[in-house]
């Protein structure tokens, strides 16, 4: 397959949609943890009844003609290869719990892959809604209608007074995560984010780099989402963190915009040199190729570089993870060979940009 | 930032802890975090990856958090599931929806480390499925506004609502004896 095919459909559709202050914002997402009341969770869960889960969802889904439902396509975890798996793990739109750990869990699917609705992971259900930009309440509704769409025929575990009953007790109550992925190179730079962090964590929400061992943040890219779910409604929430993330963009503005009046020279030799390395480099660690196209990414937001998409951040950030590697090399490969190809794909990717 | 014990892994866990009302601020790297286990389970962290560290007995800080909560439990058992609170305390999950009304003599104070002070739902009601809370809220909302209207001695207006009232206690009194 060429890499221009191949690239074309690793990334999913919703990516390349533009979406409100998406020179800081890549992608806002919602996650609603729902469970059959009939049912014990997954974690007790043996075969039986996590077929007799798996089932009724199907079932449903099918009676859904005209719909959003009725347009999701359902991969069962057990069909899949390995690397198939880890494929989706690394576009976002199935938790590497459910690959490797859900022996009855499957995934519905949308053709833009922007809903993927997970069966059998944590909890019974999880309905994911993802898209560009800073569009938390866009995606809060069309997540809520796919919810009162499953709720149709299906009973849900709901309690009066704790909510919808998750299988962890953080999830308790509206089941919601909401979270915003976002690129703040120039904050890290000038080191403000270190003094921030603790701040936003007071708000109840939680930063974490997204890339990367543990939770070190690679390519300066991390998300910010809510930690507690119970007590507040899910509208309140997203504006909480609506606020937050508006107030970051601002800093995150008004620290590039300090440092292309106090230090130009210097950012254009870091945001060319990362570019250099990108164009040239014939070996390169995941590390050092999302540090550069995080400069990259920089340089294109502030027109220090022309002629490169801004999608390429997010779009090499992905295709150069070990899974996607793999997959379009069509073999395992060892750390060492996967270096020498991620510098290939790069090399190659920008020279497509290019044209 | 870097971690303020070790000074040499990035900080990536982030906490807050109140000691004696006072707030304290602690980044830490993940090994740090694990190694400064006994310091939690008491008070205040506010981070859910650390819920089963809250939780868990096994732990060596057990014998140091004598009035944790958590420390008093009694081999409750879930008639569904079968789970005890001990295994949920061990793994931090719940076995089914029912395990909810087992253990909620336990669950305020658990709820509420978790999610900053708060232990019931204000959000989303689903459509169908609780129907009959809907109506149960509506009928609240319109005895409180038929209030008004008798307090302010607008009566013509107070009957209406009276009349919609009636029609919706009918309606759900039907599903009731359903
Ligand atoms: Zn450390
Ligand atoms: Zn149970």
């Amino acid at each position: 397959m060429s890499l221009e095919r191949f690239i074309s459909k690793a990334i999913s559709p919703w990516m390349k949609e533009s979406g409100p202050d998406d020179d800081i914002v890549l992608s806002s997402r919602i996650r609603l943890a729902r469970n059959l009341e009939e049912y014990t969770f997954p974690i007790l869960t043996h075969q039986h009844d996590g077929e007799a889960v798996l089932n009724e969802v199907r079932s449903h889904v099918a009676r859904h003609a005209n719909d959003d439902l009725a347009k999701l396509e359902l991969l069962l975890m057990k069909e899949l290869e390995p690397i198939q798996k880890q494929v989706l793990v690394e576009k976002h739109l199935i938790s590497p719990h459910l690959a490797n750990d859900a022996p009855y869990g499957a995934v519905l699917l949308s053709e833009d892959e922007s809903i993927s609705i997970m069966i059998n992971e944590e909890d019974h259900i999880r309905i994911q809604h993802l898209a560009s930009g800073l569009r938390l309440k866009d995606v809060l509704e069309r997540s809520n209608e796919i919810d009162d769409l499953l709720e149709e025929t299906l009973d849900f575990a709901f309690d009066e007074k704790r909510g919808y009953l998750t299988s962890c007790p953080t999830n308790v109550g509206t089941g919601m995560r909401a979270s915003v992925m976002m690129h703040l190179p120039a904050l890290v730079l000038s080191q403000q984010l270190n003094r921030i962090i603790p701040a936003i964590n007071q708000l109840g929400l939680v930063v974490r780099g997204i890339y990367g061992e543990g939770s070190e943040a690679l390519g300066n890219l991390f998300q910010i989402s809510n930690q507690m779910t119970l007590g507040k409604s899910e509208m309140d929430i997203v504006e909480d963190l609506y606020s937050v993330v508006t107030q970051l963009i601002e800093r995150e503005r008004h620290a590039r915009e300090t440092l292309l009046q106090k230090s130009k020279v210097q950012l254009e030799d870091r945001v060319y040199r990362s570019y250099g390395v990108l164009q040239n480099s014939r070996i390169i660690d995941s590390k050092e190729a999302a540090n550069c196209l995080s400069d990259v990414r920089l340089g294109i937001d502030l027109s220090l570089i022309q002629g490169v998409s801004q999608t390429i951040l997010n779009e090499l950030m992905i295709l150069t993870q070990p899974g996607f590697l793999q997959q379009y090399a069509g073999e395992r490969l060892s750390p060492g060979e996967r270096d020498i190809r991620r510098a290939s794909i790069i090399r190659e990717a920008l020279k497509l940009n290019e044209q | 930032m870097e971690c303020q014990n070790c000074h040499i892994q990035p900080a990536t866990l982030h906490f807050t802890k109140i000691v004696n009302g006072e707030k304290m601020e602690m980044h830490l790297c993940e090994q740090c975090a694990k190694n400064k286990g006994e310091l939690m389970g008491q008070n205040n962290f506010s981070i859910h990856q650390l819920l089963t560290g809250l939780l868990n007995f096994d732990q060596p800080f057990k014998k140091h958090s004598q009035t944790n909560s958590f420390t008093t439990f009694t081999s409750q058992k879930c008639e569904k599931c079968g789970m005890t609170y001990e295994q949920f305390a061990k793994i931090g999950r719940f076995g089914c929806a029912k395990c909810y009304e087992t253990f909620d003599a336990k669950l305020d104070p658990l709820l509420k480390r978790v999610h900053s002070g708060n232990h019931t739902h204000s959000g989303k009601i689903p459509k169908r499925g609780a129907a009959d809370l809907h109506i149960r809220k509506k009928i609240a909302l319109l005895k409180e506004t038929m209030q008004d209207y008798i307090e302010r001695e607008e009566f013509e207006k107070a009957a209406v609502i009276r009349d919609e009232l009636r029609s919706l206690e009918k309606q759900y009194g039907n599903k009731k004896g359903e």
